[in-house]
């Protein structure tokens, strides 16, 4: 299966498999009108299978959010068809304003203007609390 | 600014130190009626807790201070839609403490965030209530002169209770632990607190049967389940009444069981009970009283607002 090389743009590679989607949602790239593709159980000699997005346009992304859905992933940005930069990411110790909680019983269910804070709880089993109710985040 | 959301923000040593200040406020009351003269405790209770409100009330009048405030949402700002973080700027400008109850979890902490106060959360929903568990510190070292080598049977709902979660957290911290959890299945501690025990090595057993395990516990927590953090009132019909303790469950009891409730009880402990000497839960009531007026002491001082005591 051939996607077309992107000229200016970010490639996100090394996606678990399986965690694309998730990310594509959370990065809302539906949203985007320039081309994107997500690429499902491509063959990884590093992990077996992975997913890759790819992002035909230079933009900024959330690499907490990335991180987060994709600790093992690697950001590439692209210049003139050229590799600019690669960033390889982990779990980031804090999201801000990535996920909100999903407690009903959460203040930040009501409070106005109100940051939403996760903090990295259990790096091990990949586990993030919310800063107020202390409640494990889910997607 | 120092606030107390939740008891794990105070260190052993504090505890030990609010413990000694409340021992001594016990021995020389008169030495603290006037520690608080000219300052003012704002109580901001935007759900109803009569007990928890009059503690902290009670406990500034003590020290020779005042206390402003409202006892339900619906007679503050919030029922005009101003934020948690306003009421807290605002009121910081009238009070020189606050203590603050809210249905929601985490508010306590969005108000120390914008208070130029001390904030004591007084229950944040299902969340923390850090001056209970003062109480319950004060109540087992009072009745049992240590925290060390106890063995705690927490019973009722221990999937809700913020109070158990507490503390099991305050007293996880204390050498030859042992806690025996009693619970209906459906509100067995929440998987991330049993953790915590494997995780610092404390022994726990689970069971649903009182009396059972009754003969080897040193204190019995009891607690109410709570029809406010049900979604579904039937689940709350059928598990009300899971535990009700009687005389007759104390036979096997030791003679210096500690019967503790954090209260208000509805029917988890017969009326009856209430004169056998084991059962400490009226002397809780007293004992939060004091361990907020320590609270309060060291948060003022911490803040410049007061001098020694």
């Amino acid at each position: 299966m051939n996607i077309d090389a992107i000229q200016n743009g970010i490639v996100i590679d090394h996606i678990e498999a399986g965690s694309g989607k998730k990310l594509y949602d959370l990065l809302k790239l539906d949203d985007l009108d320039c081309s994107v593709a997500l690429l499902k159980n491509v063959t990884s000699a590093k992990y077996g299978r992975k997913d890759i997005i790819k992002i035909d346009r230079e933009m900024d992304v959330n690499l907490d959010a990335i991180g987060f859905i994709a600790p093992n992933a690697t950001v590439v940005m692209i210049k003139d068809g050229q590799i600019v930069e690669k960033k390889k990411l982990d779990l980031p110790a804090e999201l801000v304003d990535v996920i909100r909680c999903k407690n009903p019983r959460c203040i930040t269910q009501t409070e106005q203007e109100i940051r939403h804070v996760f903090k990295l709880t259990d790096r091990k089993k990949r586990e993030y609390r919310c800063l107020y109710c202390e409640v494990k985040a889910s997607i | 600014m120092r606030s107390v959301i939740d008891v794990l923000d105070l260190s052993e040593q504090e505890l030990d130190e609010l413990i000694a200040t409340a021992l001594d406020i016990i021995a020389n009351p008169a030495k603290y009626a006037e520690a608080c003269h000219g300052k003012k405790l704002a109580t901001l209770f935007f759900e109803p807790s009569t007990r928890t409100r009059l503690s902290f009330e009670a406990a500034m009048y003590e020290l020779g201070g005042n206390v402003l405030g409202f006892s339900e949402a619906n007679s503050s700002s919030a029922a005009k839609g101003e934020s948690v973080a306003d009421t807290a700027k605002t009121v910081s400008c009238y009070a020189d403490i606050i203590a603050m109850r809210h249905p929601k979890e985490g508010a306590a902490y969005i108000a120390a965030q914008a208070a130029s106060v001390p904030v004591i959360n007084a229950g944040d929903g299902g969340h923390c209530h850090p001056t209970q568990t003062l109480a319950d510190l004060l109540t087992i070292y009072r009745e049992k002169g240590t925290f060390e080598n106890l063995t705690i049977g927490l019973c009722g709902d221990l999937k809700f209770g913020r109070t158990v979660h507490s503390l099991i957290n305050a007293m996880s911290r204390y050498a030859g632990l042992k806690l025996v959890l009693i619970s209906p299945q459906e509100l067995k501690v929440p998987s991330y607190v049993k953790q915590k025990l494997k995780d610092e090595h404390i022994p726990y057993e689970q069971t649903t049967n009182l009396e059972a395990v009754m003969p080897k516990l040193d204190v019995l927590y009891m607690t109410r389940v709570q029809r406010e953090r049900f979604f579904n009132e039937e689940d709350y019909l059928r598990l009300k009444d899971s535990y009700v303790l009687t005389l007759d469950k104390l036979a096997n009891a030791k003679e210096d069981l500690v019967i503790m409730h954090p209260l208000p009880r509805v029917n988890e402990i017969s009326v009856a009970v209430d004169n056998d000497p084991r059962a400490c839960y009226f002397k809780q009531v007293l004992n939060g009283k004091y361990m907020r007026m320590a609270l309060m002491l060291k948060l003022l001082k911490e803040a410049g607002k007061i001098n020694e005591y």
